[in-house]
């Protein structure tokens, strides 16, 4: 299993499809404002990653390759869809909160990222755990942006009150900027900073 | 007793003060002790001493102590006498008639709205207090993430903190709370200077950054009426001119008083007349740019004039010179604009650059009121294309010295 628990481990780190690809940052802009869409994304776009990467490695020696990006599409949407009726089923208000972006999946490049780079050359067990790991990579850092985001431009978290009454009377105030999309691209640029201070590997050479 | 303190004394002039003889056996005596003294602690800052992780700061207080007497080794022999701790002293002494009266500006409006006593020692002795907290906090904290990313990263510490410092609290309203100013200055000086390489890298203004960062995070303490006078009681009408404009030029103060800037606004923008003083010492010593500085006044006034002839609502009535007297237009045109930094470098490059600062500007305050700094946001925004507007000049300059070349050899063929 050790290869597999790679496949999930290394997308949270120094393959992370966001700080390290910088795919899929667009979704990370819109749906970090709060924690609980942020979260519920991030479980959309791990299935649907997972799943997408399953069905392509299973089809990927019939697929011919000059219409595999229509192919790969086809599967997508109607995992995205699935998804997406399962919200509306189940958390409807969170579905509501995070309107377009649910079906905005289809064009997250991610999803698209794997299938071109990995499903469509490994095997179908493999690449359903590189589904899930980079998934997860993607889910760690909204979670991250969001808890920020969450913490200083609304005074809570997963949409309990957390910043205590008697700091805001004694002026204290919410950060609106938080809320706006831009913080959510420097908090991004923030996690990219320390976590190549981290990992000179990943800095390119001069 | 008094033996000691003689001893105490002369060991003390030893300290400061050395007498040599000279080669034509005349007494000198100069300052060296101190000279000394820090050669004598040099060795520990330098790589491989007992402090040499503060090697930056310790150089930052040397060369701000004494001249540094190291000369280039090769290429370059000839320097301009004006390096950039004078370019930015300039800049800072420039600053001082806006912070002068900015300080009294602030007491008065405060007093004039409490209905106090006119008394001066009342005006300033508010002002000074209302001010100086907002300044030393600036210093501080920029300052303070200065040197230690010179530390970490073993760059030299650099002036250009000195103008940022003050201009900070210039462009803040004047009791805005101390750490709002503080994470401020630490957003501007890390994400808008540090995070690009330091001073000279950044690729806007850091002072705009941190008016802008506190402008979107803050609304409530940075827009509306009530803000623009320190300790104001709630009765008394707080409006800067800007938040007037909506209304037409007959709900808003005179073009004199705007010009020598008894109103309620930032620190340092209300009083014309200091500004001028400053644009005028900048010019002088040829600092800032003459040509930004009058492409920002004429983009505004064509801007101005364009909507005083469309005239369709009362704002866009407002006689175009109002607005050069209005918020920080004079302000962001001087101090701002000009940063060397951020401006265009090309001449051409200039123009184009505030002409449209000038353009913008007035027509962000005038078509959307909700962001009545309309100066603010188009600087931000030209700081941006600047390094563009550069690059599409010199290409245009290339492009026709090549086509001159082109001509030229056909010519000559003939």
């Amino acid at each position: 299993m050790g290869k597999f628990s790679k496949l999930i481990t290394e997308p949270l780190r120094k393959t992370n499809p966001i700080t390290v690809l910088v795919l899929g940052v667009c979704s990370c802009l819109a749906v970090t404002a709060k924690m609980k869409p942020a979260v519920v994304m991030a479980i959309s776009v791990t299935v649907v990653t997972a799943f997408s990467n399953l069905i392509i490695s299973l089809l990927r020696n019939g697929i011919p390759a000059r219409i595999r990006i229509i192919v790969q599409l086809v599967v997508v949407a109607a995992l995205v869809i699935l998804v997406d009726q399962f919200l509306k089923a189940f958390v409807y208000d969170v579905s509501k909160q995070l309107s377009v972006f649910v079906g905005l999946i289809i064009t997250n490049c991610i999803v698209m990222g794997r299938l071109e780079a990995y499903a469509m050359s490994h095997k179908p067990i493999e690449s359903f755990f590189d589904g899930i790991g980079n998934g997860l990579g993607y889910g760690l850092i909204l979670v991250i942006v969001a808890f920020f985001r969450e913490l200083l431009g609304s005074g809570s978290l997963w949409g309990f009150p957390i910043v205590p009454k008697a700091f805001y009377a004694a002026g204290y105030l919410n950060n609106s900027l938080m809320i706006l999309p831009p913080m959510a691209l420097i908090i991004v640029g923030i996690v990219i900073w320390i976590q190549r201070s981290r990992h000179p590997e990943l800095q390119e050479k001069k | 007793m008094q033996k000691n303190k003689t001893k105490f004394r002369r060991s003390l002039r030893d300290f400061f003060i050395v007498t040599d003889e000279t080669s034509d056996g005349k007494l000198r005596s100069h300052i060296t002790g101190l000279r000394r003294y820090i050669d004598k602690i040099k060795p520990n800052f330098m790589e491989g001493g007992r402090f040499s992780k503060l090697q930056s700061t310790f150089e930052a207080f040397e060369s701000f102590l004494f001249v540094p007497d190291e000369t280039t080794k090769c290429g370059v022999q000839i320097r301009d006498a004006v390096d950039m701790k004078r370019t930015m002293f300039f800049v800072v002494i420039a600053l001082i008639p806006t912070l002068l009266f900015g300080i009294w500006n602030v007491g008065y409006q405060h007093v004039l709205s409490c209905g106090d006593t006119l008394n001066f020692w009342n005006i300033i002795g508010f002002g000074l207090l209302t001010t100086l907290p907002t300044i030393v906090v600036s210093y501080v904290v920029g300052l303070a993430i200065e040197f230690a990313f010179a530390q970490i990263r073993h760059h030299q510490v650099n002036e250009g903190f000195l103008v940022t410092g003050l201009l900070i609290p210039l462009v803040l309203p004047p009791d805005i709370p101390l750490w709002m100013v503080a994470i401020a200055t630490a957003f501007a000086v890390i994400i808008g200077k540090e995070v690009f390489g330091g001073t000279g890298m950044n690729i806007v203004n850091p002072a705009l950054l941190a008016r802008a960062f506190l402008f979107f995070s803050y609304p409530s303490v940075m827009s509306g009426t009530s803000v623009w006078i320190a300790d104001k009681p709630d009765a008394f009408s707080g409006a800067t001119p800007l938040a007037l404009l909506e209304n037409g030029v007959s709900a808003m103060p005179s073009a004199w008083t705007m010009f020598w800037g008894g109103i309620p606004g930032s620190l340092g923008e209300t009083s014309k007349i200091a500004i001028l003083l400053g644009a005028i010492l900048l010019l002088v010593c040829g600092i800032a740019s003459l040509r930004i500085m009058a492409s920002i006044c004429i983009g505004g006034i064509a801007m101005g004039l364009v909507f005083n002839l469309i005239g369709g609502s009362t704002a866009m009535q407002v006689p175009f010179y109002y607005h050069l007297l209005m918020g920080g237009f004079a302000f962001g045109a001087v101090f701002m604009a000009t940063d060397p930094v951020t401006a265009p470098q090309t001449d051409r490059g200039k123009i184009i650059y505030g002409l449209l600062i000038g353009i913008f500007a007035v027509m962000i305050r005038v078509v959307n009121p909700a962001y009545a700094e309309g100066m603010m946001l188009a600087i931000l925004l030209m700081n941006v294309f600047s390094p563009l507007i550069d690059h599409c000049v010199i290409a245009k300059n290339i492009r026709m010295r090549k086509k001159r070349a082109i001509n030229h050899q056909k010519a000559t063929a003939k």
